[in-house]
């Protein structure tokens, strides 16, 4: 599958690399461009000590595989990968990350970005920040 | 047969439950009135009907599973 969601800490570099080890051809990429998104320790201005990510269990897989299947559409790409974490997050732990496969670098830059920027608007994930004092929702991403 | 009602994040919180069963709705305007007992929906609102993105206009059909939920944040939140 190209897409996974992770309820528990993981090491994006090791996905990757455990990713291309089994999914992908040797000699046949000539680039590989990846995207790791990690928890930040302030927000607008506040502290944040925890965030929770909510997503819609069924939809945001199906999602997170059509954002794939695009790309590898508009693209001349091997293979693409998202991994996305849900549930209880601390400052420091990855969230997210985008890895794409090609033969030449543009393709896997353009359609690495393409991955994120769509993930962001389209799959149904929510942050709830953990403050020093309180809670709240995450209103809306930050852009690009 | 019924239709299924979910709310998510802020929604869920505000509406006070995740999951409502109705017994028929004529649109996802109609499933929300109903599921929340005329609340106000929120502007930015999205829906969902078998989790596909809808307008609150769509016509709603007996076994569906309708969903609102805030604008999505998922990612980084790195500029």
């Amino acid at each position: 599958m190209p897409s996974e969601i992770r309820s528990k800490a993981f090491d994006p570099w090791k996905e990757t690399q455990d990713y291309q080890c089994n999914h992908l051809s040797a000699g046949k990429y000539g680039a590989t461009a990846s995207f790791v998104g990690t928890m930040r320790d302030f927000n607008q201005g506040d502290d944040v000590t925890s965030m929770t990510l909510e997503h819609y269990p069924g939809m945001t897989e199906s999602y997170l595989d059509k954002i794939c299947d695009e790309a590898k559409q508009r693209w001349n790409l091997l293979d693409c990968l998202i991994v996305h974490r849900v549930g209880d997050i601390h400052p420091n732990d990855p969230i997210v990350l985008t890895v794409v496969w090609s033969a030449h670098r543009k393709e896997a830059f353009d359609a690495c970005r393409y991955l994120m920027e769509e993930l962001k608007s389209r799959a149904p994930f929510w942050k709830k920040e953990g403050l020093t004092e309180g809670h709240r929702w995450v209103d809306k991403n930050t852009p690009g | 047969m019924s239709i299924t009602v979910k709310f998510f994040a802020r929604l869920r919180e505000q509406v006070g439950t995740g999951d409502v069963s109705i017994d028929t709705a004529k649109n996802v305007q109609s499933a929300w009135d109903q599921a929340t007992n005329g609340m106000s929906m929120p502007d930015n609102t999205l829906c969902a009907i078998n989790m596909e993105y809808v307008d609150s206009t769509e016509a709603v059909s007996d076994g569906d599973e309708v969903a609102f939920f805030p604008p999505v944040t998922g990612g980084c939140y790195a500029q």
